[in-house]
């Protein structure tokens, strides 16, 4: 095994803290001499071919270079912003994608969506399901499921480390809300919080998000854009296309790998409990 | 007084091909363009510059560049000579005091057979007899030059030609010159697919317009036993759309 | 663990005499570059697509420097520790000492490639820890004992008969069964306790982004968050080349990344993490880390025109394509990255005098270069670096330059020289062979290798000069 780089003696190591801060500044030093040997910093490099490439383009009069070269202008972001559908055709597309990949849809209202997620459950044979202890959907899942009979609503209200065991192999479905969903490619933007667990959305089998059929944005940069989060981003946000699937084995797609097996989207008005709306 | 275009054969086509050079010319001429060859030519260079000897590229490339002093076009029945010259050639001389004359001369180097498509819009007239054929792009031309659909256009107008199209058209060959001979066990999986893909269209003729993948095809259909007939599309072109020859042509 | 083949060539031919290889690869990238070219059916979007993803990653490579210290300092406002490594070494160093300070010893990894590069599991198991895979595809080749053949799909090379075998013999307590679901499904068994068990969870880093501190990281399994989320530390490897400026830049690569590499236009995750387990959060890790590794990259990015390697976001999408790639396999190549990539990564990082061999074992065909979603000029800089290899030129700064000189090949090109560089000599001695009819020495050196596979180019009876003058041609 070669050790490619510079020959350097093994640093000491600092426990939970910097390794070797000679190491940070050998890297950044070399790197900071390759322009001060080009000439400073470029702002706007994707304008300006390097000297070894704007050489290579010379001279062509006839026809433009087929192979790589840079792009002597700015980046156009102006298709990316123009990729639009009407709302209407943004469900019917957002639908098709995620159904391709397997993900399950269900209709409902702000009144049945408690029950019919009841139903779907039973169905599955699913003996509970878990929510975020404050999340909006508890109270009425609680209702729905109180009774007795499976499903039972379970609720994450403690840190994982007390109830992980169960997490990992009692709980059969866990639920939660979404910010909104992406057309272009089908996929859910999902933004775990204190009131609604990051696990909840990968260690049960089957995950189901309440999405609000008004809250469809065209892309996923348009909605990165809007959310602000360049600004102030969470310590996680996740976009879920699908359940989770693997084509490893001969290119043969399974799904349910480790991530649930089943994703099912239920589309209520209003998100299913006042869940933030996008503006468009 | 016609316009005058340069013609350069490239090595292989000097030595392997002529009539497939000599062709050129006659579709050219054909054209009413006066075709000036100079004899001084030899090679573009090529094969010291994919090895990494730029040293002894450039000292050759250089006494190519000096037997086309007028700004006439200069035509080159090869992809991968033309995209050394048009493409390359710049970067080989960057730095040198000759650059400027060189890229002048790199912006008029044209494919025979984009040449004779988009530049001349040669109109052919089909006088053979029914055939079915199938066409290799070479990488360089498709990649380097963008040459893509022209040659297919040319033969698209021979009424008695049926082209079948290859399974994997754009896979390389596996000559790129000196690999060849550096992987040869690689080089040859390669043809021996290309070669089982040309014998599977059932074409009678096989049709390239670069002699490294001619040959190199060539030699493995032939080695192979195969009667598929290998040829540059410059020399099938002429064949077919020639006038009937006469006593004392050629 | 499979020691990585030193010899190409050996390597190389004997892969190409493997049937099972042969028929594995062929029917795995004719899939992959079939998935690829229904996704970019669109000439106009390939071309705009494809000149954003280029500009995004030239200009996070002009502005290196900066922007890796932007990172590290909004990492660290976002609670993410940040440690440097050049070299391999110091980063295993660096990931140990994080798992000695938390007492750790077992350890689930998601698929990281530069993780294959500090052969990171390796050396963790010489230290007492156990670094499990949890990725699939890694998770066959770790059982197999094995490196990955491909950087997207690592178990490419196998076929599912190879793979239930491998299963029915390595997993305690399982049938033989070549139903894909079920051997799925002891793969989900086996890691599930494992994510539950885990002391700490490693994982990669598609991008990094200097504006907001965030990693992002893409999956279809699941894994990838499993082993970021479950376990109480979390440690991220990445490259010093995969920070981009903007959060809005992710997009579009992610874009270009999901389809080039498996034809999808979006994985079925993207995770997005900004900082560990929020002050009232219930889950998620207690500490992440952020190990950044050189490893050679610095020293690429000294040349203006090789930086362009940098550029790579390793979708694998130019040895799908890669005709030489497709036949000889990942292996071959005794690289921890193989294919295209592989030929112009691996020389500059580990020396022309050990891998010169790699830079010219291309026919410099393109496909690589045609379809790269970043516009690396792959052919350019094989050709760079093979007059790297053989000359010492003046400011070089690439690694070995000018050790893998060859003096039969200096004389070999001196002579060709010699012979095209005189118009009066060329012509002799192409009217020579002519009359031979042949070229020699018909039996030695490259005709020989030539002529294993096809027969001898027969020159024709006289050359073009002469046709040319001949039939009237007028000279210049």
């Amino acid at each position: 095994m070669r050790d490619g780089g510079q020959a350097a003696p093994d640093a000491p190591a600092v426990a939970g803290g910097q390794t070797a801060p000679e190491a940070r500044e050998r890297i950044l030093g070399r790197l900071r001499s390759a322009r001060a040997a080009a000439g400073g910093p470029a702002v706007h490099a994707g304008t300006a071919p390097a000297p070894g490439e704007a050489v290579a383009r010379a001279g062509h009069a006839a026809a433009p270079r087929a192979q790589g070269e840079p792009g002597a202008r700015p980046p156009d972001t102006a298709f990316l912003a123009a990729k639009a559908w009407p709302p209407a055709e943004r469900l019917a597309r957002l639908r098709r994608c995620m159904e391709a990949v397997k993900t399950e849809f269900v209709e409902a209202t702000a009144a049945t969506w408690p029950a019919a997620v009841r139903e779907l459950l039973r169905s599955a044979g699913a003996r509970n399901v878990m929510a975020g202890a404050g999340s909006a959907l508890a109270a009425p899942l609680a209702a729905a499921c109180a009774g007795g009979d499976p499903p039972a609503l379970l609720l994450y209200d403690r840190p994982v480390e007390e109830l992980k065991e169960s997490l990992f192999s009692t709980v059969d479905a866990g639920i939660t809300s979404c910010l909104g969903s992406i057309a272009e490619t089908g996929g859910l933007i999902l933004c775990p919080s204190p009131e609604e667990p990051r696990l909840l959305s990968l260690v049960p089998p089957i995950h189901l998000v309440l999405l609000d059929p008004a809250s469809i944005w065209d892309t996923l940069w348009q909605a990165v854009r809007e959310l602000g989060w360049a600004r102030s981003i969470p310590p996680n946000a996740l976009v879920v296309s699908g359940p989770s699937k693997t084509a490893d084995i001969e290119q043969t797609l399974a799904y349910g790998v480790h991530g649930p097996k089943r994703l099912v989207v239920v589309l209520v008005d209003g998100g299913g409990a006042g869940s933030p709306a996008p503006a468009r | 007084m016609s316009q005058a275009v340069y013609f350069y054969g490239t090595c292989l086509v000097d030595l392997f091909y002529p009539e497939a050079g000599m062709a050129g010319i006659e579709l050219l001429r054909r054209e009413g363009l006066e075709v000036v060859f100079p004899q001084g030519q030899t090679c573009c260079g090529q094969p010291a510059f994919n090895s990494g000897y730029s040293e002894e590229a450039r000292a050759v490339a250089r006494a190519q560049v000096a037997l086309f002093p007028e700004s006439w076009p200069v035509i080159v029945p090869s992809g991968s000579c033309a995209a050394m010259m048009r493409c390359h050639y710049p970067e080989l001389f960057a730095g040198e005091a000759d650059l400027p004359a060189v890229e002048a001369l790199a912006g008029r180097v044209h494919e025979l057979t984009e040449f004779l498509a988009r530049v001349l819009g040669v109109k052919l007239v089909d006088r053979g007899q029914p055939v079915r054929v199938t066409w290799h792009a070479s990488c360089h031309a498709l990649r380097e030059l963008g040459i893509r659909e022209e040659p297919k256009s040319l033969l698209a107008q021979l009424a008695n030609v049926e082209l079948a199209g290859l399974a994997r058209e754009r896979e390389c060959c596996g000559f790129g010159g000196t690999f060849a001979v550096r992987f040869p066990e690689i080089s040859a999986a390669m043809v021996a697919d290309k070669a089982a893909d040309v014998a599977a269209t059932g074409a009678a003729e096989l049709l390239a317009a670069d002699c490294g993948c001619l040959l190199n095809i060539a030699g493995k259909l032939e080695k192979a036993g195969s009667t598929v007939r290998p040829r540059h599309l410059a020399e099938f072109l002429w064949e077919r759309t020639r006038p009937p020859v006469g006593i004392g042509d050629p | 663990m499979t020691a990585p083949a030193a010899d190409f060539r050996a390597s190389a031919t004997a892969a190409l005499a493997d049937p099972q290889i042969r028929a594995n690869f062929r029917r795995a990238m004719d899939g992959l570059m079939a998935k690829r070219a229904a996704l970019f059916a669109d000439p106009e979007e390939w071309r705009a697509l494809r000149a954003l993803g280029a500009a995004i990653r030239a200009r996070s490579l002009a502005n290196l420097p900066e922007l890796l210290e932007q990172l590290e300092e909004r990492c660290g406002a976002n609670g993410i520790a940040v440690h440097w490594a050049e070299t391999v070494a110091e980063a295993n160093a660096a990931v140990l000492a994080i798992l000695r300070a938390h007492g750790a010893s077992r350890v689930v990894k998601g698929k990281s490639m530069v993780s294959e590069e500090m052969h990171l599991n390796d050396f963790l198991g010489a230290h007492g820890v156990e670094s499990l895979e949890s990725d699939l595809g890694e998770y066959i080749v770790q059982l197999d004992e094995e490196t990955p053949s491909h950087i997207i799909m690592p178990a490419i090379h196998k076929n599912g008969r190879q793979i239930a075998r491998l299963f029915g013999e390595k997993i305690r307590g399982a049938q033989y069964t070549e139903d894909v679901d079920a051997l799925t499904g002891m793969a989900r068994r086996v890691l599930r306790r494992k994510f539950e068990e885990a002391d700490a969870g490693l994982s990669g880093v598609n991008f990094a982004v200097a504006e907001t501190g965030t990693l992002v990281l893409i999956e279809n399994e699941g894994n990838g968050r499993m082993s970021t989320h479950v376990p109480p530390v979390h440690i991220a490897l990445m490259g010093i080349e995969k920070v981009v400026e903007r959060l809005e830049d992710v997009p579009p690569l992610l874009a270009l990344l999901c389809r080039s590499a498996t034809g999808q236009t979006i994985t079925t995750y993207t995770n997005l993490i900004s900082g560990p387990r929020g002050p009232r959060e219930k889950d998620g890790p207690r500490e992440v880390h952020l190990v950044i590794l050189d490893n050679g990259r610095s020293r690429i990015f000294l040349d203006p025109e090789l930086r362009a390697t940098l550029r790579c976001i390793r979708c694998g999408a130019c040895m799908n394509h890669c005709p030489v790639y497709t036949r000889v396999g990942g292996h071959a190549y005794g690289t921890v990255y193989p294919g295209p990539i592989g030929k112009i990564l691996t020389p500059q990082v580990e020396g022309l005098k050990a891998r010169h061999e790699l830079v010219h074992a291309s026919s410099l065909c393109g496909a690589c270069v045609e379809i790269c979603p970043v516009r690396i000029p792959i052919t350019e800089i094989l050709l760079r670096l093979r007059r790297e290899a053989s000359h010492r030129l003046p400011g070089s700064t690439v690694r070995e330059a000018g050790e893998a000189r060859n003096p039969w090949e200096d004389r070999t090109w001196a002579l060709w020289r010699r012979v095209h560089a005189s118009a009066g000599l060329y012509r002799l001695v192409t009217r020579l062979l002519a009359r031979l009819r042949r070229l020699p020495p018909p039996r030695l050196g490259p005709l020989r290798a030539w002529t294993a596979a096809r027969t001898a180019p027969r020159p024709a009876p006289r050359t073009l000069h002469e046709l040319a003058r001949d039939r009237g041609v007028r000279d210049a």
